[in-house]
């Protein structure tokens, strides 16, 4: 975008920087900072050196425009507003990225958006085929929420949800073995595999999973004479249970009777020396960043599906292990890296360029963030309710999608748009592949006109007589797209006001062009 | 999201892209009637006047224009057309709760495996929409008007195999189909606004060989073909006939059914009307007659519509719900004369397309609560609609992506052989 003003435009950016000054800038940030900003330099020294074997060019490095409203929707899944996007912009700081970065990981949507995305790959959801039910969902959300809010060391998280005994209201953690379609010891060990190794246990050879599936063999479960409630308890004396257990790296090991396998499990998992664990973290966080695994997809770890680059998940993970699993850490490294904040606009288009991370890849945002940004730009709200357990509960208007905790509360336009079903806990059940019925609800659907009708904050803002014309498509351009016009587009806008002699209806127009931009639809 | 995978994302958009005509098979369409809640088969297909009040409640059975087959008497003009449909009375899947009774009737599957399977219209629409050269300026999978809720309908196919929900209400003077009219606007208007956002939709220029981008592009080109373009007017019900929109009922069920029918002459390879008010625990009884006759007009009309214009034999009707309901009567209060929820008998009813009418599949015992010959679970439904529309081959096949054959659970493909 070529901006008409930006007043950073001619500020230097960090990549622009030689690597000593850049490295002494981060040692002076971290040093009040939160968080110790790791030399992500070597994540860039990786990629670069992968796109010079294959001869492809990466990107430039993007505006400052484009910057923040990326970081905005891909760290807390809420778009800038029109006066966040004026002070970055106004902002003279050289470190003024890395700054909004570090502050936006402690915002409260940072919490909200990430719980969204662990509440997918822990199924939280109420109904059929998982049947949380809404006591155990709301009690495992907030847990959900509260350990990336507290930024617990991503070992202790697993560890938590692996080993926890008791109720599945007092202790929310035990509702990860809950949440399965099935309850049998495979069925459990292949949930633990997708969710903590990345791994796809149903393609082991047969011995191989049982070995596996024997750790989760002495799991109880029992009801109480509370509606839903369940205990989730060590049980030795389970008709499954099994004395003996393989490790996924073929060790085998046998218990003791008063030894819970799940323990045993848990502490070889996130020992020190385990790959699968770090690299599968690693490679997450990377492709929720990227759009895509460095080993894609991220769930599908196998020996003949290699990294594109392995000694780049190879550093993600040795500083994962170096910064005691800070998952918060290993995202501000990623984000401040040059890779990252590449433009979208690529240089080369083969499939090659964008595996191998030469540009940000553009997609269409998430259901829930795209509805928020909608409500946040009109002023309108969202109604959801769950008809589960009568009489139904009524979430409150004003609260945000991205806070919903239960998947089995949703709406059309959630659904529509590729919300994850919650069902089994893979990536790719979100799916955010652009389709004609999308197009058609934000084009036309009386859900979206009602909100441009009622939820008129940008439409008053434009029939204001006082302000200037300038000023107010300004404006729309800064809360919409988070950005000022180009000439060119301010040209276009006033000659259809020419044209459209209804002020009201010019307002609403304008603010319906730009909501159906690609713009606006992707992350870019 | 790269290379072939590209492929798949490009092809996935259109309605119809890459021609692979499947093989014969009289069937063209599917009309499913969803009987939400599940409709007292006693009450409806499976009458049991000789069990007495108790389970028969105070409606009487009726004679068909078939001999030997009876019906309730409250669907009088679906009696005189028993010749053009078959009654499986031996449906049983054992599952009392809606949810999974729903997921085992329209995706034939059990629930608890792994992966979650698509429903039939998801089904239909890949094999006879997407995948399948489908050139309509309609979706392929088309529900009237409410998504059934509770159920994903496109399981592991995906969003791209979701159904188009029309929204809206066709008995209203102006059926306002979601996203494709937009009340207040005018064609000029849109027109309009159509330029503008051209001007002003920016980056795809900067971009102009981006997958997403493009798919969105191309996506928004099919919207516009509904909303501008000829797709609108088959959504107009004014251009029928008074008395046949009459015949069918100017209720929002019996207008869908007309509805359905427009959907189906213009191609439409799976249409599903979301039939709501059949989980009659209360007063089931007062409720059904005032449903039934509803019922009655629109589903005996769209037999007799679709036969008067040559196209039964190439359309299949399926109506049913998740499961039947109790077939002794609750007449204590609250229920006063109520039924609860019964998977383990009910019935649904099969028509055109192939299937033989004037034929009754199963049979319950003297109470209607077990199934005493010839057990049918929904599967066999299923595949003798893939059958008869020549999928079934393909859908034999039909397995997530990256599957391994132990993902999918072989069951066999039985058909429903008595009808065909």
């Amino acid at each position: 975008m070529m901006p008409v003003k930006s007043p950073s435009l001619k500020l230097f950016c960090l990549s622009s920087l030689p690597l000593t000054v850049a490295i002494a800038l981060f040692a002076g940030v971290a040093s009040g900072a939160p968080f110790v900003s790791a030399p992500q330099d070597k994540i860039d020294a990786c990629v670069l050196k992968k796109l010079q074997e294959l001869g492809i060019q990466p990107s430039e490095i993007c505006s400052d425009e484009v910057f923040v409203r990326r970081i905005y929707l891909d760290v807390i899944g809420t778009l800038p507003t029109a006066q966040e996007v004026r002070d970055f912009l106004a902002d003279k700081r050289a470190t003024k990225r890395e700054l909004l970065i570090d502050q936006l990981l402690t915002r409260n949507e940072f919490a909200d958006y990430w719980a969204m995305k662990w509440c997918d790959l822990l199924r939280v959801k109420s109904e059929f085929p998982i049947n949380l039910w809404p006591n155990a969902v709301q009690a495992y959300h907030r847990w959900i929420r509260t350990s990336i809010k507290s930024n617990m060391p991503y070992d202790r998280f697993a560890r938590e949800l692996l080993i926890s005994n008791g109720s599945n209201f007092r202790v929310p953690q035990v509702n990860f073995y809950r949440a399965v379609q099935n309850k049998t010891p495979k069925a459990l060990a292949q949930t633990v595999a997708l969710t903590f190794m990345g791994a796809r246990i149903e393609q082991w050879p047969e011995a191989k999973q049982e070995g596996m599936a024997a750790f989760f063999s002495q799991v109880g479960y029992k009801a109480t004479s509370e509606w839903k409630e369940e205990i989730i308890f060590f049980d030795p004396s389970s008709s499954n249970a099994q004395m003996s257990a393989t490790f996924p790296d073929g060790k085998a090991i046998e218990f003791t009777p008063d030894q819970d396998p799940r323990e045993v499990f848990a502490t070889w998992l996130v020992g020190s020396n385990n790959p699968w664990f770090s690299r599968c973290i690693a490679n997450r966080s990377w492709s929720w960043f990227m759009g895509h695994g460095i080993i894609d997809e991220p769930d599908d770890i196998r020996p003949d599906n290699p990294p594109v680059n392995p000694e780049l998940l190879a550093y993600l993970e040795s500083e994962l292990l170096s910064g005691r699993y800070d998952v918060k850490r290993l995202f501000a490294m990623i984000l401040k890296s040059k890779t990252y904040q590449r433009s979208c606009i690529s240089k080369s288009n083969t499939p090659e360029a964008e595996r191998n991370f030469a540009f940000y890849p553009v997609r269409r945002l998430e259901a829930e963030v795209l509805i928020d940004a909608l409500n946040q730009i009109t002023g309108a709200t969202e109604k959801y309710s769950s008809s589960i357990p009568e009489p139904f509960s009524y979430i409150p208007e004003n609260q945000r999608t991205i806070t919903l905790a239960d998947g089995s509360i949703s709406s059309p336009f959630l659904g529509l748009y590729g919300r994850s079903a919650r069902d089994t806990g893979q990536e790719r059940e979100r799916n955010n592949e652009p389709n004609a019925s999308q197009r058609l609800c934000l084009l036309n659907s009386s859900h979206i006109q009602q909100k441009l009708e009622k939820g008129d904050k940008l439409v008053s803002l434009f029939l204001e007589h006082k302000k200037p014309q300038r000023e107010k498509v300004d404006a729309l351009y800064l809360t919409i797209l988070s950005r000022y016009p180009t000439i060119e587009e301010a040209k276009v806008l006033s000659e259809y006001q020419q044209d459209v002699m209804e002020k009201r209806r010019v307002a609403k127009d304008i603010v319906w062009a730009l909501i159906n931009t690609a713009e606006f639809q992707c992350r870019h | 999201m790269f290379g072939t995978a590209g492929l798949c994302l490009a092809d996935t958009l259109t309605w119809g892209a890459t021609p692979m005509v499947s093989k014969g098979g009289k069937a063209k369409s599917v009309i499913q009637i969803w009987l939400w809640g599940g409709a007292s088969h006693l009450d409806t297909f499976d009458p049991k006047p000789e069990a007495g009040n108790e389970y028969a409640g105070p409606f009487k059975a009726v004679e068909t224009n078939v001999s030997g087959i009876r019906i309730c008497e409250l669907l009088p003009l679906l009696a005189k057309q028993a010749d053009k449909y078959a009654i499986i009375r031996g449906m049983t899947h054992g599952s009392n709760a809606h949810e999974t009774g729903t997921y085992m009737v329209q995706t034939g599957r059990k629930a608890g495996e792994r992966v979650i399977y698509p429903g039939v219209g998801a089904v239909v629409s890949k094999f006879r929409g997407a995948d399948a050269g489908y050139k309509g300026q309609i979706p392929p999978y088309v529900v009237l008007t409410e998504p059934l809720g509770r159920f994903d309908e496109a399981g592991f196919l995906g969003a791209n195999y979701k159904p188009f929900a029309t929204g809206g209400d066709p008995s209203q003077p102006k059926f306002l189909v979601e996203g494709v009219a937009a009340q207040g606007i005018t064609d000029e208007q849109q027109q309009e606004r159509r330029a503008l956002l051209n001007k002003l939709n920016t980056l795809p220029k900067k971009l102009p060989e981006n997958a997403t981008l493009k798919a969105l592009a191309h996506a928004e080109t099919q919207a516009y073909d509904m909303i501008l373009g000829e797709g609108a007017k088959v959504f107009d019900l004014a251009t029928e006939k008074e008395e046949l929109r009459e015949q069918y009922g100017r209720s929002k069920f019996g207008q869908s059914c007309l509805m359905a029918r427009r959907l189906v002459e213009k191609g439409v390879p799976y249409v599903t009307i979301n039939y709501n008010g059949w989980d009659t625990h209360k007063d089931n009884f007062t409720t059904l007659r005032r449903k039934l006759p509803e019922f009655d007009k629109g589903l005996a009309t769209l037999i007799k519509d679709l036969s008067d214009r040559g196209l039964l034999s190439s359309t299949i009707i399926w109506c049913g719900g998740e499961f039947g309901r109790t077939p002794k009567v609750d007449f204590s209060a609250p229920w006063n004369g109520g039924r609860g929820h019964w998977g383990a008998a009910f019935s649904t009813l099969l028509a055109g397309g192939g299937f033989k009418g004037g034929h009754v599949v199963g049979e319950t015992d003297a109470h209607g609560e077990r199934v005493k010959n010839r057990p049918v679970s929904p599967a066999e439904v299923h595949n003798s609609i893939y059958a008869l529309m020549g999928i079934d081959e393909q859908v034999k096949r039909l397995q997530p992506a990256n599957a391994e054959p132990r993902d999918t659970p072989v069951i066999p493909f039985n058909l429903l052989k008595e009808i065909l």
